[in-house]
């Protein structure tokens, strides 16, 4: 079986598991809802100030939420359904693919969730023209994520407190995609470019690929 | 006949703690051998030594001609069935997806997961969840993916405690149809009774030490 059909397997089946558990979108999506709305509130409605905040609360919430939509589906890999795959002959590489691949529609949906609430909830100045740049930033943003969620899962798996150390490991890697995916919005609502930022975007996005690519194996080999 | 698979002063650690020491064992084609021994004597740590998923720390070995701890054992691999303590399964999946996915990994026709289910007595509980199961349900449905990969080294880590005979008899039944093929298998357990009528020799393992005789 191809390097890319195993990606693709690996990822319906990630994807086949959210649909049924719905573990992102029932357990952490409304958190982050929730969070959402109490910002407005706990600014006493102050609509100026509410807008001019909004997008750098839906960047803040987003990575932080969108953390544990990435880092879900590691922290309940068993040392079983990793042997099963590795004697079924499926690449490391193509695990960490397959993974942030479905990590990343995951995490795209629920960016996508959360902007048309911040839209909602605080009105920012966000004009409808710029809806494709908005997109791109997010996906973007989803995908570092994911690749991030999926690479820290590896390096803490078969820990005890694998997923506490993972947020911690994301947490700070992931200050790129905050700083790219708030500057993006700022510079689209100030009517500026936006490439250095959808460039550091990439960058990061490309940096964590190539690590997670070259580091499938022996971090497999390092966890056994 | 080149050996299956060949250990010489084999020893592992894990978690700074020894668990085996100076492992001698071949396995031959065509071979059914046994290891029998108490719990914490190293038996599964031996096996998943042979399947691959353990590195070595000291001492050399080939498994299907690959080197363990090279990458040539990324080579072999789908050529290692095993059957551990806990089952392979996805819980949250049905019994047929389950299959399913291990024949889309395998490049297999996806109908063959519905004909292996047949074989072991599986087709009424296709649709139920593998987390909702049976012990014995979930054997089965190891011995219908075994049946579907056709691994050349069949490794069954108390594989048959907790079944019933017609089970056993489904397990007895892949092992004779590995060897037929030019396989070989290596079983694991406590019950050295159970080895002694399945396995053409039967070895102990005794605190990561093995033994000729159980």
């Amino acid at each position: 079986m191809s390097f890319g059909d195993q990606t693709l397997e690996l990822a319906r089946v990630d994807l086949a598991l959210e649909r049924r558990l719905g573990e992102s979108f029932r357990i952490i999506a409304p958190f982050a809802l929730v969070a959402l709305a109490m910002f407005p509130m706990a600014l006493g409605l102050r609509i100026t100030l509410v807008s001019e905040i909004g997008t750098a609360v839906f960047w803040a919430l987003g990575i932080l939420f969108g953390m544990q939509v990435a880092l879900r589906r590691s922290s309940t890999d068993d040392r079983e359904r990793r042997d099963l795959h590795a004697l079924l002959g499926v690449d490391p590489a193509a695990r960490f693919a397959g993974r942030v691949l479905a990590g990343s529609l995951l995490t795209t949906a629920f960016l996508v969730v959360l902007f048309v609430a911040m839209v909602l909830l605080y009105g920012p100045r966000l004009p409808l023209a710029a809806a494709p740049a908005i997109a791109l930033s997010i996906v973007m943003v989803a995908v570092g994520l994911s690749e991030l969620g999926t690479l820290a899962g590896e390096i803490a798996w078969g820990l005890r407190d694998r997923t506490a150390l993972a947020s911690l490991i994301v947490a700070p890697l992931a200050i790129p995609l905050l700083v790219a995916g708030s500057q993006t919005f700022e510079a689209i609502a100030a009517g500026a470019g936006i490439l250095p930022w959808v460039l550091l975007m990439l960058t990061t996005d490309l940096a964590l690929a190539v690590a997670g690519v070259a580091m499938a194996r022996p971090l497999e080999e390092a966890t056994r | 006949m080149a050996l299956l698979c060949s250990l010489r002063q084999v020893g592992v650690s894990l978690g700074g703690k020894t668990i085996l020491r100076d492992i001698d064992f071949d396995l031959h084609p065509r071979q059914v051998i046994g290891i029998a021994g108490p719990n914490g004597s190293g038996k599964t740590t031996l096996v998943r030594t042979l399947a691959t998923l353990v590195r070595i720390d000291r001492g050399q070995g080939t498994v299907l001609g690959a080197d363990l701890g090279t990458d040539q054992v990324y080579e072999v691999r789908s050529e290692v069935g095993l059957m551990g303590h806990r089952p392979a399964v996805i819980p949250e999946l049905t019994i047929t997806e389950n299959l399913e996915h291990v024949c889309r990994l395998a490049a297999l026709e996806l109908s063959r997961a519905r004909s292996a289910l047949g074989v072991v007595g599986l087709e009424d509980a296709a649709r139920t969840r593998a987390g909702a199961a049976s012990h014995g349900m979930l054997r089965r449905l190891e011995v219908a993916r075994l049946l579907l990969t056709r691994p050349r080294l069949l490794l069954l880590d108390e594989a048959t405690h907790g079944l019933d005979s017609s089970a056993q008899e489904l397990i007895d039944a892949l092992i004779a149809r590995t060897v037929a093929g030019g396989g070989a298998a290596v079983m694991v357990s406590h019950d050295a009774e159970r080895l002694s009528t399945s396995c053409d020799a039967v070895m102990g393992l005794a605190v990561g030490r093995l033994v000729a005789g159980a």
